[in-house]
């Protein structure tokens, strides 16, 4: 657990970077700040590792208050992943994960070793850890600093904007390798973005920051979306924020019903019984098959765009276990949104 | 002109220029001698106050400054005037040498260190290394491919300026240069020129290529 405790944050030239913080960071979950730029939440992310040192209040890492510590020991016993990766050029993917073991005096066998494991933990391929960093494309370079933070096993990791400098397609699949490895680790995470949708989708909780400093709501996703707490926050989250929060939810307790038969538009089956398209006699419109994984949202969309209002449902092998209506899927979309706001 | 050149030619095929107390090699190991020991010391000097400067952030300007006044420097002057206040001796030739040689190695050692990524530094901090283990073991080798240039740029410099210790009556090839002068004898001087150039020159690929060979893994 980290707790800050009215933390205030003055640089030398005079500017509020962090004001009067208080903000609790619970164990085995993923915290995000969030906020637009120079709001404070990268110089409160660096408190956590003294890489900033507060002007004044305390910071608490599993009950400890950091700066009666070595600021070198602190940070080998906190992961650090920051944007562009940030690894060493002149050393190789798997010396590059060994650091911080290495620093921790392990052999360098053992250290190797480790970094060898966690290189196919973060999903790359073995022959990477010979490699140069420049070898490597962006996304990979990532990967390889979470599994330099993630080397000595640190109970907390502190990522900066680890994922703000891939493409879209690249940023989504980084997210769900965290979100994966999260469910297998339970870390303690902060994670700093200024993108809502990364915060929304990474978050336990998010906490948003104002210019100068200020925090102005700390809770889950759910909550902040249906109760935004004032103007700005409302205005950060954007005008989407009812949707964004059907992205919270997934579309497995939605009734499914049969495909119907003989209806204008039939929906077309491979001979394995996956969905290919909606036909007519002489028309054919595309689908996206859904799981009962998949968001609210994506069914929201899917409803809207299918030409019956009907979406198909999938098993985990694409084979169609059913169609749900587009009412269906907006009758819980709204039971959804009165529930974030219900409940406390 | 093209009788010279033929003059020239037969005085560097000359076997008895060659050999001898006073012959092309020993004047070239003398010259070599001069030159890497003035690097050396200079190295030893430049070297760690480059690194200090970098690492630091602190005392840029002397660094700029170094630069300036090591070119601004009269090189000849400087023996002159430590030879007329310590005596003859070759303490003069190494004070110039080393004088002209140190700006050009702290100004690329603190090029050099100022060239890492900040990127970089700040995620060896971040990952727990103190302040020395970021030096050793990020700055210092991020930096090594233009400390280098800055060795290579102050011996090269040195090996083609060494040619003062003759000036003040030792040895190394400057000797063909200033006796050739004193004696008129045009061949010989141009002799002496011709082989201090191909010293320095030589010095410079040899080590230009050390260099790419050490550092073939980093991009440009």
């Amino acid at each position: 657990m980290i707790q800050f405790d009215a933390v205030h944050k003055r640089f030398a030239n005079g500017t509020t970077a962090v004001h009067d913080l208080s903000l609790r960071v619970p164990e085995g979950g993923v915290t995000v700040l969030v906020g637009s730029s120079g709001c404070g939440k990268t110089t409160t992310l660096r408190m956590i590792n003294r890489m900033v040192e507060p002007t004044s209040g305390t910071i608490r890492v599993g009950g400890k208050d950091v700066t009666e510590q070595d600021a070198a020991e602190l940070r080998r016993s906190i992961g650090y992943v920051i944007q562009q990766a940030g690894l060493f050029p002149h050393r190789t993917v798997l010396d590059n994960v060994a650091t911080v073991p290495l620093l921790l005096g392990w052999s360098r066998r053992r250290a190797r070793s480790r970094a060898a494991e966690l290189l196919e933990t973060v999903g790359l391929a073995p022959d990477a850890a010979r490699r140069y960093p420049h070898q490597l494309s962006g996304g990979q370079q990532q990967r390889v600093g979470v599994a330099r933070a993630l080397a000595a096993d640190p109970p907390v990791l502190l990522m900066d904007e680890p994922f703000g400098a891939v493409d879209p397609v690249v940023r989504t699949q980084l997210q769900d390798e965290l979100l994966r490895l999260q469910k297998e680790l339970s870390k303690t995470i902060v994670f700093v973005t200024h993108d809502v949708d990364e915060a929304v989708r990474l978050g336990d909780q998010i906490a948003i920051f104002r210019t100068g400093g200020h925090l102005v709501q700390c809770a889950p996703p759910a909550e902040l979306l249906a109760r935004p707490a004032d103007d700005f926050v409302a205005g950060f989250l954007g005008a989407e924020r009812g949707l964004k929060l059907l992205s919270l939810r997934t579309l497995a307790d939605v009734p499914q019903a049969p495909a119907p038969q003989g209806g204008t538009w039939t929906l077309v089956l491979d001979e394995a019984g996956r969905p290919l398209h909606w036909a007519t006699r002489d028309t054919e419109v595309p689908l996206r098959p859904l799981r009962d994984g998949d968001s609210l949202l994506a069914a929201l969309d899917e409803s809207v765009a299918s030409p019956t209002g009907l979406t198909a449902r999938v098993d985990a092998d694409g084979v169609l276990t059913g169609v749900t209506s587009r009412d269906d899927i907006l009758r819980h979309a709204g039971r959804a949104h009165t529930e974030a706001r219900v409940s406390a | 002109m093209y009788e010279l050149l033929e003059n020239l030619g037969a005085w560097l095929a000359g076997g008895e220029q060659w050999s001898g107390s006073d012959g092309i090699a020993t004047r070239l190991a003398e010259h070599l001698q001069y030159s890497l020991l003035a690097t050396l010391i200079a190295a030893a000097i430049g070297l760690p106050l480059g690194l200090l400067i970098g690492h630091t952030g602190k005392g840029a300007f002397v660094a700029i400054n170094l630069a300036s006044f090591g070119r601004a420097l009269p090189t000849v002057g400087l023996v002159v005037l430590v030879f007329l206040a310590g005596g003859l001796s070759m303490l003069p030739v190494y004070v110039a040498l080393v004088a002209l040689a140190v700006p050009a190695i702290v100004t690329n050692t603190y090029a050099g260190m100022t060239a890492v990524d900040p990127d970089v530094k700040d995620a060896a901090r971040g990952q727990g290394m103190r302040g020395h283990q970021v030096l050793r073991q990020v700055e210092l080798p991020l930096a090594l491919p233009l400390i280098m240039t800055g060795l290579r740029l102050a011996l090269i410099q040195v090996v083609a300026t060494a040619t003062i210790a003759a000036y003040v009556s030792f040895g190394g090839l400057g000797r063909y240069v200033f006796d050739g002068l004193a004696q008129r004898d045009l061949v010989q001087v141009l002799g002496g020129a011709v082989l201090v150039a191909v010293v320095a020159v030589a010095l410079d690929l040899v080590l230009s290529g050390l260099q790419r060979l050490l550092f073939r893994h980093r991009t440009a």
